[in-house]
């Protein structure tokens, strides 16, 4: 206790002098704190990924993957082609607007600009929106007002708009990572704007694209709030553009909020995590790539 | 031939950027147009300001799910902000590089698990646990604020651990020239230069927080009244939207987009105050 008042005085002022055991009860305690915070972090990630994989791998069965939806085997695989065709519609829709949009704000717009401005103030705000209010947009323009129904390209186009600002500041910052020492060059030996994006600069700037895109895709498969009214939860595979259809998260919800199938539901979550999971490594790994492309 | 491709090229680019504009002028549009009836009907103050949410009787009032929304995510940075504050502190300047390299993808994992899936957890796991220790029903504003706090540790712990990583080494040289030990320097110094990034973390963990959907409506209890206790239910605003829109036509569905707009004006003051933040950080 001596010791410890003895500590908090000495750190008042320089007054009381150089102490030698600097090793106080309240240092101590701050030195506990955070070692005990990640603890109790790498836990609880630890708890929840072991708990879903625990509770789900013994109830994965052939069944759970048949071709056909029917409430005896409460079958995913409708769900997860849905995904899957979800994801390539909306990324069709939202890599070539976003890629364009991060080429226009890399290469073309005059930095500080009003215009500029405008872009990045529409991007942040569509980056903080919450996805229930892209749900109810999606309902109340593509389902409504366009009359497309609850329908997979009403949910993909939903989805687009989410990842749009995660597709152009990804993009952006790839183009602007690459040296301008390369314009430069490209620019001397007489080749135009367009051609210098075309042959220098995306291909330099691909990987960190790829990673966007990649985690995209994560954010679309991980996706519930937004589709629930704008795809719907229709279990059979659609059969064209126009048919409502649930990806693997919403029936994953479905699933979770009826409460009939507690196994096949921990089933679903195992295959919906490894999913998720597998595809945000894939991005990790590959900005990873580029950051030691970087430094080395 | 060659400045007509050029001009073309230029066109479509600024085209695909501004087309982010037209999206976030269409939803602002969309969301006033829609949920106009039901403000004219009740009035902006009294629709924000009265608790009775009855449909079948045309009284719209949201100010129980604002306040519901508000508890939850209050509760979730209670849980969220100590925990991801502290882990960020030990990544940067307790844990040894190794360690480091391996516990931030384990924080980045936690990012990408989707909401239903936290929301599954909770319902599994932390809502019977809450019935049994306290035994109530379970699922409230103590439920959600778990799993919440659960879900934005990953904003906390990477935006936080920028900030701390970005001191300037002189700052911590400094404290301990004059004689302060490790541990003193990091709380008494180093977080302190790193505010304003800690505070940004929290801001953004609040926009994620008050936004959850699918993860709250599952454990939250959707009670439509005023919290009067941690352990009762209550509903969301986000809740709100996505138990009703099935079913509501016109009025009702009227007073549903216009609880989406209430929580978009919210979503907007906390994009705001985070951009001052930054603002700051820059000068």
């Amino acid at each position: 206790m001596i010791r410890s008042t003895r500590a908090r005085k000495g750190q008042r002022g320089p007054v009381q002098g150089m102490r030698k055991d600097h090793r106080s009860v309240a240092d101590r305690i701050l030195r506990v704190l955070p070692y005990a915070a990640a603890a109790l972090t790498a836990a609880l990630i630890g708890f929840i990924i072991c708990y879903i994989l625990v509770m789900g791998i013994p109830h994965i069965s052939p069944d759970l993957f048949a071709l056909k939806y029917n409430s005896t085997n409460v079958s995913l695989m409708p769900a997860l082609i849905n995904t899957v065709l979800m994801v390539i519609i909306a990324l069709l829709l939202a890599v070539p607007i976003g890629l364009g949009a991060a080429i226009f704000l890399a290469e073309y717009a005059r930095r500080g600009s009003r215009i500029v401005g405008a872009i990045r103030i529409a991007a942040d705000t569509l980056a903080g929106m919450p996805s229930i209010v892209y749900g109810l947009f999606g309902l109340l323009f593509f389902v409504t007002m366009l009359g497309w129904r609850l329908s997979l390209l009403a949910g993909a186009c939903t989805l687009a708009i989410m990842i749009l600002p995660l597709i152009i500041s990804t993009a952006e910052e790839a183009l602007r990572a690459v040296s301008d020492a390369w314009r430069e060059g490209s620019f001397g030996l007489g080749a135009g704007r367009l051609r210098t994006v075309g042959v220098i600069l995306l291909p330099s700037a691909l990987p960190g694209i790829i990673a966007g895109v990649i985690l995209g895709i994560g954010r679309i498969v991980g996706e519930s709030a937004a589709l629930i009214y704008t795809a719907g939860t229709a279990t059979d595979l659609p059969q064209g553009l126009f048919d409502s259809t649930r990806t693997l998260s919403v029936h994953m919800y479905v699933l979770a909020s009826e409460g009939l199938h507690l196994d096949k539901t921990y089933a679903t979550a195992v295959v919906l995590l490894v999913l998720v999971v597998g595809i945000n490594t894939a991005s990790l790994l590959i900005a990873r790539r580029i950051q030691k492309g970087l430094t080395a | 031939m060659h400045a007509v491709r050029e001009r073309v090229a230029a066109l479509l680019f600024g085209t695909a950027a501004v087309l982010c504009v037209v999206a976030v002028v269409l939803i602002c549009l969309f969301l006033v147009i829609n949920g106009a009836p039901a403000l004219i009907h009740e009035g902006i103050i009294p629709f924000v300001s009265s608790t009775t949410w009855q449909p079948a009787t045309d009284h719209y009032g949201i100010l129980a799910m604002v306040v519901g929304s508000l508890y939850v995510t209050a509760g979730a940075l209670i849980f969220g902000v100590p925990l991801g504050l502290l882990t960020a502190i030990y990544l940067s300047r307790f844990a040894s590089p190794r360690i480091r390299r391996l516990f931030q993808p384990l924080v980045e994992l936690l990012a990408g698990i989707p909401s239903v899936v936290y929301g599954f957890f909770g319902l599994v796991v932390i809502v019977p646990l809450i019935r049994q220790i306290f035994s109530v029903q379970g699922m409230g504003v103590l439920a959600a604020s778990l799993v919440l706090g659960i879900m934005i540790l990953p904003t906390i712990v990477t935006v936080s651990l920028a900030a701390l990583d970005a001191v300037p080494p002189a700052y911590y040289e400094g404290a301990r020239a004059i004689g302060a030990s490790h541990e003193r320097c990091v709380f008494t110094v180093i977080v302190p230069a790193a505010l304003s990034g800690i505070v940004a973390s929290v801001i953004l963990s609040f926009g994620r927080a008050i936004g959850e959907t699918m993860a709250v409506v599952m454990v939250v209890g959707n009670n439509v009244r005023l919290p009067t206790g941690i352990l009762e239910g209550v509903r969301t605003m986000t809740a709100n939207i996505v138990l009703e829109m099935g079913y509501a036509a016109d009025l009702h569905r009227s007073a549903l987009i216009a609880t989406a707009l209430v929580l978009f004006v919210f979503i907007l003051a906390i994009n705001l105050l985070f951009s001052l933040v930054r603002k700051r950080v820059r000068s």
